[in-house]
């Protein structure tokens, strides 16, 4: 069993990642949408918990939302994978369930 | 692999809707089904076809009308959602007597048990929207 939790909000906006990442087991993924895709920058409040779940889930941060907030790829904490909308449909066929978290 | 969609925001006050078109589009281009989009709550909005955005934004719901029309994609309104938010379709216009409809093409007016049967009958419920 694996799961995706997709999360849309910035983690200075509210705890909608520290909880995606607190409620995910080992094996899943969690990929960053919209203002989701703050939580991928380095340097940030929020880096060390990212790179926490890193240990033993995948992190994935959407390419066009990244885009859209000047969030280079140079300032993506190393190991998050970015990817595009075929990309997060693969994910979605390749895990059992997909939650939101807003 | 069988989708479903479900959109709970208006278009042009929050991402969600750009998004689900945008994953939509790419799960139909890469051959996937997507057995319905229901759009509930504010999403219900993208389904009006007055909308006449500034010509050089991005036209929501044309795009959504497009989409449909090249997939034969199944797009449901929530009817409470709908009723609440003044989208209106031929047989709502005449149960509720209004003077009339503004139901974008290839969109249709029902209830909540599309939601379920899309979420029984698909392998995976995508949700976009708070």
């Amino acid at each position: 069993m694996s799961d995706l939790f997709t999360v849309n909000k910035s983690p200075f906006e509210k705890n909608s990642l520290e909880a995606a990442i607190k409620f995910s087991l080992a094996g899943s993924s969690i990929l960053m949408i919209e203002d989701g895709v703050y939580g991928a920058m380095k340097g940030t409040a929020a880096e060390d918990m990212v790179k926490g779940a890193m240990s033993d889930r995948k992190v994935y941060a959407l390419k066009s939302d990244l885009m859209a907030r000047a969030i280079k790829d140079d300032r993506v904490i190393e190991g998050i994978e970015v990817i595009d909308y075929a990309g997060f449909v693969d994910l979605v066929e390749a895990n059992d369930k997909v939650q939101a978290w807003v | 692999m069988k989708l479903s969609v479900q959109v709970n925001e208006g278009p042009y006050q929050h991402q969600a809707s750009d998004s689900a078109y945008h994953f939509t589009k790419a799960a139909l281009e890469k051959g996937h089904e997507v057995f319905r989009v229901f759009f509930y709550h504010d999403g219900v909005l993208n389904g009006t076809r007055l909308t006449t955005p500034p010509q050089d934004d991005r036209h929501v719901v044309n795009r959504w009308v497009e989409l449909a029309e090249k997939y034969d994609l199944d797009m449901v309104l929530c009817v409470a959602a709908a009723q609440r938010r003044g989208l209106v379709d031929e047989g709502e216009a005449e149960r509720n007597g209004k003077d009339a409809t503004n139901i974008a093409p290839q969109f249709r007016i029902s209830g909540l048990g599309q939601l379920v049967e899309a979420a029984i009958q698909s392998d995976r419920l995508v949700v976009f929207g708070d």
